[in-house]
């Protein structure tokens, strides 16, 4: 196995282009390390993107912000402006691991392992995120709920890699929220995951609303149905009952391990319906 | 036995908090356990375990794997020749299949090479032919008449008539007195349920790791993490046929055991390729081999049957339980049996108990094995009768506790003991009348363990300075070797701090039975008291000696030498460094020895309360409030007594709540690391309150009575009283998963 440290993301994409084996890009490498210890993952080449400056940096740009491959999510927490603004995607980041492992996990790569049990996609995925792919051929702008083709399995092309994420600008009396279930408090892996994404106008309407699902299906997916449930509402009960209904009708989950599919259908709702509570009254600043 | 005790004002140090010998090489990572020996020339073992839960092995092919570069020595089962006695060879077999592999993860092969990647591309290169069998890892489906057979050469034990055809199910047992129908004619009211258990493992942080050293003259030596290294000369001697006295074993520093280490799985693995290799050899299992192939507990189906008369006097308890141990005989269910009703008084008492096989790893000792689940449905049930009848659910318990002179569910008569003293004091505990919120239940339950004693023997020896060493040949699992150096200190009269204690290995004292039965503090701790006793007569001699008396003109006192009365003579007294200095011209070393069965385990029972929140739109259960009253006879250093408490009740949790292994169809473990076999972690867990009973044990000089073990047999019972209550519904099976608490709440509201 070939290690390699590039300080730019031109040089790392040239790696993995060149690469006639199995490449893969280490960030904090909370996922990638633990799978090459217990062998799941064998790479011929590993490219630490961690040397590479750029992608460090939370940026502002066209009133929203550009989190970098390389930030951890210890350094998404202590941002004041991404908090503000994305409270649902930063807990939902923060949610991943334990308290080391936050020094060293990043919300992209968090993105790019392709679990569909990850924590921050869910709330990304609602915030309309937009991962940035850079690959031999140039850049491309990518909604980030299509990163993930199946567990385990992304999108990208051989030699791409994302090297950020845009989330975009926040109009008035707008937040978000994600919540997941496990059955102990932390250190677990979410059974189901919801976020919830809303802008009310100055009455407490809801004008615009997504709604994302994780661990209920083979991906990280939105729920068109529950956003039109919220949309045109004041998000009272009656509209929480139809986003409940609308994720659980929506989730396809399978019996495994951590749940059985009615389990989970039923709990998808539950979550949607807190999360959206959530989100309603950051919205309205009553949180 | 007992000749001291706290409320003649004798004891000095025993009571005290001291810190633990063991605690700063602990927490600076200095002290070694099992995987951080390293020895010259050392190579790297692992094992190929088999993919299939049932399977005969039609070949192994090793060729490939012995011609790669590096790889020293291969293994299979045709290199264990020795003529193993029975009592081993279960154990052997469970170490490395012999022509069948009866579960997902039973050792088929092992390899030692010069580097782990080495080894590990070793074992991919071994080209095992298996015929898969059909295979049952259910405790229920296994005791069919069509299950799958594991072993065709066993025939169910314990019945009236010896079958002719074999089974799974390898034994019958039967405990009580009277006559259960009588009782339950007597009964006003009478209930009985059905209750399933999952097997949990001990969850022990440290994976099982070894040395093994064995020269071709037939010595060897052996590091590893051990509840008993005696345990584990002795098995793997008699599995490598070694005289025992020719195979050193230490014991490293343990992270953990649970019972789980009370026997052995890689050492006569390490130390047959070491003999293959004529080199050492270093086994390390993985987390992945812990879960497959190390001791889970059994999963049970139980039934129990209880009655009372309408004065709340209980006239009849029945019960019935099947107890799976894996793929090998020895459940422990006639320890579910003998425990269950142990609690209570009653004139007609019945256990039946079935020892069953199925496909899984072969179960291990888990704190006080068998207990734990019959206490859960036996415990639900009372609880389920005393509101039945209108009875608050302690006072329940107080009416029909079992005292001293009462005929035990076990045999023996009750001696004096705490178990009412526990209820007495959880009702007086502000825990049982503080409010509740909603959604919120509480919970009582009542549980035993025997207790063990067991051969001990151990060795002390005092320095020219007068500081003492003294060595135990019983593993510190719980924080042993500070108790034991508080019990030595009382006895000689010197500060804890001039006395150190060590596990000594196999070759430096006589066999000592494994830490287990929670049996250290108690017969390693008398044992050792003994010692001190034989050392201090040693010592008197010596003084007598110096000052020309006679040996029984002189006594022993404060910690120091002196004549024993006024006509002995006038001398001052030595102290414990004066007499030790002058032992070169007083006849040499000065030391204590001591040699037991030790007998007189006293037995330890606990009552515990939980408070519990269910989410009524997810099953999730939070536990807000535990506290643990236990017996302990005398609590030594009390913080390792609190530590044991507070540990059994947080197994317990983990138990009740989420711990349980998932066998998928194909009969694979599905669960096998942390993040899917779910122990609690610190977050979910309230302080574990606890309140120390001291009602001592007649067996033991100072009243000592084991606690280890008792702590985890009341939790899941006490959590199952509590979740039905906030739940409103009674939860039979464990674990009480939010799945099965949401179905459980939904099915009946239906």
């Amino acid at each position: 196995m070939r290690f390699e440290a590039p300080t730019t993301v031109e040089d790392a994409v040239s790696l993995l282009a060149a690469e006639s084996g199995m490449a893969r890009v280490l960030a904090g490498g909370t996922d990638l390390l633990v799978q090459m210890k217990s062998g799941i993952s064998e790479p011929d080449l590993v490219v630490d993107i961690k040397r590479i400056a750029a992608l460090h940096e939370i940026s502002e740009e066209d009133g929203g912000f550009r989190i970098g491959a390389a930030v951890p999510g210890i350094a998404l927490g202590e941002h004041a402006g991404v908090k503000a603004a994305w409270p649902g995607v930063v807990e939902g980041t923060e949610l991943i691991g334990s308290t080391q492992v936050q020094g060293r996990a990043t919300m992209v790569g968090n993105l790019c392992n392709c679990s569909p049990a990850a924590d921050s996609v869910p709330a990304m995925a609602a915030a309309g995120a937009i991962a940035r792919v850079v690959g031999p051929n140039g850049s491309r702008d990518v909604p980030v709920e299509d990163i993930a083709q199946g567990p385990g399995k992304s999108t990208l092309a051989k030699g791409e890699l994302v090297d950020s994420v845009l989330l975009p600008a926040r109009p008035d009396h707008a937040s978000d929220a994600y919540l997941r279930f496990i059955p102990r408090t932390e250190m677990d892996i979410a059974v189901v995951g919801c976020g919830v994404n809303l802008v009310l106008d100055a009455n407490g309407t809801c004008t615009d609303a997504r709604v994302a699902l994780g661990a209920v299906a083979a991906r990280i997916f939105l729920v068109p149905a529950a956003a039109d449930a919220l949309i045109g509402t004041s998000v009272d009960d009656a509209a929480l009952d139809a986003v409940a209904a609308a994720c659980s009708a929506a989730a396809t989950p399978i019996d495994d391990k951590r749940g059985t599919v009615e389990f989970r259908k039923k709990v998808s709702g539950v979550l949607a319906r807190r999360a959206a509570t959530i989100a309603r009254d950051r919205a309205k600043g009553t949180a | 036995m007992l000749d001291k005790t706290a409320e003649n004002g004798e004891f000095k140090v025993i009571g005290t908090r001291p810190e633990r010998p063991d605690g700063v090489d602990k927490v600076t990572g200095r002290a070694r356990f099992g995987a951080d020996m390293v020895m010259p020339g050392m190579l790297i073992g692992k094992v190929l375990r088999s993919p299939h839960a049932h399977a005969n092995i039609k070949s192994i092919d090793t060729s490939a794997a012995e011609a790669l570069e590096g790889v020293k020595a291969v293994i299979t089962a045709a290199d264990f020749t020795a003529d193993v006695p029975e009592a081993e060879y279960d154990t052997m077999v469970n170490c490395i299949a012999h022509g069948k592999a009866l579960y997902d993860g039973h050792g088929v092969a092992a390899v030692a090479a010069t580097s782990r990647s080495i080894a590990n591309k070793a074992l991919k290169l071994i080209k095992v032919e298996y015929e898969v069998l059909p295979h049952v890892t259910d405790v229920e489906e296994a005791c069919k008449d069509d299950a799958p057979l594991l072993h065709d050469n066993i025939f169910t034990e314990g019945l009236e008539e010896t079958p002719t055809t074999p089974s799974n199910i390898s034994g019958r047992v039967q405990f009580g007195h009277g006559d259960v129908d009588e009782g339950f004619a007597a009964a006003d009211k009478v209930v009985e349920r059905k209750f399933r258990t999952e097997a949990t493992h001990q969850g022990y942080i440290e994976p099982h790791a070894c040395v093994g050293n064995l020269s071709p003259d037939g010595t060897g030596e052996l590091w590893c993490c051990t509840q008993g290294h005696f345990m584990v000369r002795n098995s793997c001697a008699a599995i490598l046929g070694l005289d025992i006295s020719r195979l050193r074993v230490t014991a490293s520093e343990i992270g953990g055991g649970f019972g789980g280490k009370t026997t052995i799985f890689i050492e006569p693995l390490a130390l047959a390729l070491s003999r293959k290799a004529g080199r050492p050899v270093k086994l390390v299992m993985s987390r992945d081999e812990v879960f497959r192939a190390t001791g889970p507990t059994s999963s049970a189906s139980m039934w129990i049957k209880i009655g009372a008369k309408n004065d709340g006097t209980i006239t009849a308890m029945e019960g019935l339980l099947k107890y799976q141990g894996g793929a090998f005989k020895g459940s422990w269910v006639s320890l579910g049996c003998m425990t269950a009703f142990a609690c209570y008084r009653a004139d007609h008492m019945k256990t039946v108990g079935y020892d069953v096989l199925v496909n899984r790893p072969r179960a291990a000792a888990y704190r006080a094995p068998g207990a734990p689940m019959a206490a859960f449905a036996v415990e639900s049930v009372v609880t389920e009768l005393a509101g039945e009848l209108g009875r608050d659910p302690l006072e329940f318990r107080l009416q029909n506790a079992a005292k001293e002179g009462d005929q035990s569910s076990y045999g023996p008569k009750h001696r004096a003991h705490g178990l009412m003293e526990t209820l007495e004091q959880a009702k007086a505990h502000d825990h049982y009348n503080a409010p509740l919120g909603p959604n919120q239940g509480r919970g009582v339950a009542c549980g035993f363990w025997f207790n063990f004693g067991g051969q001990t023997s151990t060795s002390l020896n005092i320095g020219a300075d007068g500081t003492v060493n003294v060595s135990v040949g019983t593993v510190d699992v719980g924080g042993s070797r500070a108790s034991m150096c508080l019990m030595v200190a009382e006895e000689l009269g010197v500060p804890y701090e001039k006395v150190r204690c060590v596990v000594a290995d196999t070759s430096s004292l006589g066999h000592n039975d494994i830490t287990d039965g929670s049996r250290t503090t108690f017969s390693s701790g008398m044992a050792l008291i003994l010692s001190a006793r034989d050392a201090k007569q040693k010592l008197c001699a010596r003084a007598a000696k110096i000052w020309e008396i006679p040996e029984d003109a002189v006594e022993w006192v404060d910690g120091h030498a002196r004549p024993a009365g006024p006509n002995a003579g006038e001398f001052d007294p030595m102290s414990l460094a004066e007499v030790a200095g002058k032992a070169e011209t007083t006849g040499g070393p000065i030391a204590g020895h001591h040699e037991c069965n030790a007998r007189g385990a006293g037995v330890s029972f606990a009552t515990h309360m939980v408070d519990t929140e269910v989410d009524p739109e997810t099953g999730r259960v939070t536990v807000l409030r535990y506290t643990v009253f236990q017996d302990a006879g005398k609590a030594i250093h009390p913080a390792y007594v609190e530590g044991q408490f507070q540990g059994g009740a947080v197994q317990g949790i983990g138990w009740a709540i989420n711990e349980e292994y998932i066998y998928g169809e194909d009969g694979r473990l599905q669960n096998a690391g942390f993040l899917d076999y779910r122990i609690p972690v610190a977050s979910d867990l309230p302080m574990i309150d606890t309140v120390i009973i001291e009602t001592p044990n007649k067996g033991h000089p100072y009243g000592v009575r084991g606690v280890g073990e008792t702590s985890i047999v009341p939790p899941m019972a006490a959590i199952a009283n509590s979740v039905s209550a906030a739940a409103g519904v009674r939860l039979t099976e464990l674990p009480m998963s939010p799945p099965r608490v949401l179905k459980a709440m939904d099915d009946a509201k239906a």
